[in-house]
């Protein structure tokens, strides 16, 4: 079972890693985006792990509601609504339990998941986000560990791929052959929750 | 509802990536509504600390700010400031009741919502003027 302390961990983790890889994802933003990636996740996440130690939300449901709120308020860049709305979704759909199971979260994933492509209109193979997180959710039923794998593949696979969303998609051919900011740092948070598992 | 009433007025939002882009259509709006009832209109543009981005704190001051009670609609420019204005309206409790993200055209769509405003109208017929300015074509 899966408890707040879990999910908290889940939020440190990724943290951690977004604030260690800030410069790769903003040297990724930078030939096909407005190279604010990194800085404006570490910005939102640093604020989310703040706000869970002072609010300290005793259910998985609420710390990632907290947390995409938090992401929402503070990134300032179109990631902030996009991850915000993924944990927010994600955390609403896990209810009021103060423990889940692993396909709880699984199922509470591919909700927020959901709601992450209707509110972008981003489809897989847009090079997007989605790219990393649609096959880490169908992957989730195997484990952690392979979800993370899952996401990792996912975002490198956006490489060759043609942006179809966002300030990149006006760069036409020219988004070809660099892998997506977004995928990659949607990698990140699935390789976080790994971690919290201790995988 | 009816759609013409004499006090409250619909407030209009004006999110842009830019300060300067905000406040300055919002400038040029009320300027071209000229005579009519003065338009609660808000700019919400960049980020807190002055950069070029989305806050969706400025948002929701800007919306509470010109809430007369007959709704509010938002105008905005492009990529996350679509994304966040989306965001805040689906978590329900962060903006006034019956605030609309309107699709339309920044600076021409922002002109026709403050002009019809100003007459009086209600939120779906700002909206529609909004809207309609899609239609406008230049050449």
């Amino acid at each position: 079972m899966l408890d707040a302390d879990f999910f908290r961990r889940w939020m440190t983790a990724t943290a951690a890693s977004v604030d260690r890889e800030a410069e790769r994802l903003t040297a990724l933003d930078s030939p096909i985006g407005d190279a604010d990636h990194g800085s404006n996740l570490q910005r939102g996440f640093a604020a989310v792990t703040e706000v869970l130690d002072k609010e300290a939300p005793g259910t998985p449901g609420a710390v990632l509601t907290l947390a995409g709120r938090q992401l929402i308020s503070t990134v300032g860049g179109a990631s902030g609504p996009l991850y915000g709305t993924l944990l927010r979704r994600t955390g609403k759909a896990l209810g009021d339990a103060a423990e889940v199971t692993e396909e709880d979260l699984a199922g509470a994933l591919r909700a927020g998941v959901d709601a992450v492509m209707a509110l972008g209109g981003a489809a897989p193979g847009d090079k997007t986000m989605v790219d990393a997180l649609v096959p880490a959710v169908d992957a989730l039923g195997a484990g952690f560990g392979a979800a993370r794998a899952a996401a990792e593949q996912g975002a490198v696979a956006t490489t060759p791929l043609q942006a179809r969303k966002g300030r990149a998609s006006y760069l036409g051919e020219r988004s070809i052959g660099h892998q997506d900011p977004g995928a990659t740092s949607a990698a990140l948070l699935v390789a976080g929750l790994a971690e919290a598992a201790g995988e | 509802m009816s759609d013409v009433t004499d006090e409250k007025l619909v407030g209009i939002v004006l999110v842009s990536h830019s300060a300067q882009v905000a406040a300055s259509v919002a400038d040029l709006a009320r300027g071209l509504a000229g005579g009519g009832k003065a338009v609660p209109v808000a700019p919400a543009g960049g980020t807190e600390g002055g950069g070029l981005g989305t806050s969706a704190e400025l948002i929701a001051a800007a919306a509470a700010s010109v809430d007369r009670g007959a709704g509010v609609a938002v105008l905005t420019d492009l990529g996350s400031a679509v994304l966040t204005v989306k965001a805040l309206l689906a978590e329900g409790d962060e903006l006034p009741g019956h605030t609309r993200l309107v699709d339309a055209p920044f600076v021409e769509g922002a002109v026709a919502a403050v002009v019809t405003a100003a007459t009086g109208a209600g939120l779906d017929a700002v909206a529609a003027a909004a809207m309609e300015a899609y239609d406008y074509r230049k050449v």
